[in-house]
């Protein structure tokens, strides 16, 4: 079949992308938490019309009719929607493998207990930091002693132990400690992600971009524990992009495996599409999940390799990493199909190096850390007053 | 785990954290874990398929066997369950049951 015919647009079969696999509900942009990394977007507290349950409903069945197969249950705090049992019970029986993305705020055991009949599959559970202080200054709020309950009454029922704790400047330092922490845990799995610069990591980001010498100290300590514990407990290291010669194969594609629903519905290629300007995502209230995924502008776009411009268009790599990521593009070269700037082969690649050599140097941070609040992110309307340049 | 470690009374189940199901959108068996799947050839799918934790390796080379009128699959069934141990796919109940790796699924 050489290519298939869909609102008289012919899309070359190379392009027609397989099924959704991957679902991602955010179902709540509301959150205890108020972490200065967060993805969400600067201009959350503007969206505030959260789909109701049956709606979510709806496009579980549509998601899974298309094939898809696996569920993250993130935000916002997902455990701040009551209707969490409800949406995990649907989708597991229709066959969605499911995954609770939480910070554990919220939780009770009768709660976790609730879920798990209701077919719940996993639990990511993060963690700001080990150490409380550091945890109560980074996420604004007393929950570390929270966090660590959470985490045993995961344990007491079953379910296998994964800790994620995202990574920066000012807690790279602790990574000891981190890992320390997750062994007495008895967590079988660590993530250890370091921030990657969008929305509130993207204001932050001069305070959070770690030095190389931090980077280095991080991996090594990784390493030893790693040797010590010889598998009992698997540790991922994820640097941040901005150290990087080439850009990651960012969402396996564009609009080739991941869709993300945001609370008020938008469908998006990625978690931080919407702040694409030019393009029009679509929404579930007014679309089907077939549509959105075959037929919508906002998902077309990016698809295969038309859109590319050089270095990208003619590149050899251009099929293992698709030219990166649409979001960094916009923000570090304001055009969101330029190469990523990570790519050492990107004109724009000097505004990550810039970044890159201030943090090397030992400074006192001259801008204030910025709160992912709901009073902040009300002042930050439009989304050219966070880029680069 | 090798293959010589396998016996004919160990029954394999999926392990903990993973699940197996047949997916009409892939015209495949699937094995889906925490953020991953794996897309299972046909002979995998019906191998997997069996390992229900109470089967025995002698009864699941057996049932295959008569299910595609065919002899001596034991080695094949040992090779493929050997590697499934490895990913953490599957466990052996009564032996290690704690085997199953999150997030090890493979590709």
């Amino acid at each position: 079949m050489a290519a298939s015919e869909r609102n008289g647009v012919t899309m070359p079969a190379s392009v027609r992308p397989g099924p959704p696999l991957w679902l991602l509900f955010e179902l709540t942009y509301r959150c205890p938490l108020q972490c200065v990394f967060c993805y969400n977007p600067v201009d959350f507290a503007r969206l505030d019309q959260e789909l109701a349950t049956d709606e979510w409903l709806r496009v579980l069945h549509e998601a899974r009719a298309l094939g898809s197969v696996q569920l993250g249950l993130s935000g916002g705090e997902p455990l701040t929607r009551d209707d969490l049992e409800e949406i995990t019970a649907e989708a597991h029986s229709l066959g969605f493998y499911t995954n609770l993305i939480t910070s554990g705020v919220g939780l009770t055991q009768a709660r976790l207990e609730r879920l798990r009949t209701a077919g719940l599959d996993h639990i990511q559970l993060s963690f700001q930091d080990s150490t409380r202080e550091m945890n109560d200054f980074l996420s604004h709020t007393r929950t570390f002693d929270l966090k660590r309950r959470v985490a045993g009454w995961i344990k007491a029922l079953d379910y296998p132990m994964v800790l994620n704790c995202v990574i920066h400047r000012l807690n790279i330092d602790h990574i000891d400690k981190i890992i320390e922490m997750a062994v007495e845990m008895g967590a079988e799995y660590l993530e250890l992600a370091n921030a990657q610069y969008y929305s509130w990591a993207h204001l932050n980001r001069d305070a959070l971009l770690p030095s190389r010498a931090q980077l280095q100290a991080a991996e090594e300590t990784t390493n030893r524990w790693r040797d010590r514990l010889q598998g009992r407990m698997r540790i991922l290291f994820v640097v941040p992009d901005y150290y990087e010669e080439r850009p990651k194969r960012c969402m396996n594609g564009w609009g080739s495996t991941f869709m993300t629903v945001t609370p008020d519905g938008t469908a998006l290629p990625c978690h931080t599409a919407r702040m694409l300007p030019g393009l029009e995502f679509p929404n579930v209230r007014t679309s089907s999940v077939r549509e959105i995924w075959y037929d919508s502008e906002g998902f077309n776009r990016f698809r295969g390799f038309g859109w590319m411009k050089e270095p990208c268009a003619s590149c050899p790599e251009r099929e293992k990493d698709f030219g990166g990521c649409r979001c960094q593009a916009y923000l570090l070269a304001n055009d969101a199909a330029a190469a990523d700037p990570v790519c050492s082969k990107s004109p724009f690649h000097h505004v990550v190096t810039e970044a890159v050599e201030r943090a090397q140097q030992s400074r006192p941070v001259e801008k204030p850390l910025v709160f992912r609040h709901k009073e902040e992110s009300l002042t930050r309307s439009d989304p050219a007053l966070i880029r680069d340049s | 785990m090798s293959a010589t470690d396998i016996r004919d009374s160990d029954s394999p189940a999926i392990a903990r954290g993973f699940r197996l199901q047949w997916e009409p959108a892939q015209s495949a068996h699937v094995l889906l874990y925490p953020e991953g799947m794996v897309k299972l050839n046909g002979s995998a799918g019906e191998i997997l398929r069996r390992c229900d934790g109470v089967a025995t390796l002698a009864e699941i080379v057996s049932d295959l066997e008569g299910a595609f009128s065919r002899s001596g699959l034991r080695a094949d069934v040992v090779a493929f369950l050997t590697l499934a141990a490895e990913r953490g796919w599957v466990a052996f109940r009564g032996r290690d049951e704690q085997a199953g790796a999150i997030g090890d699924g493979g590709e």
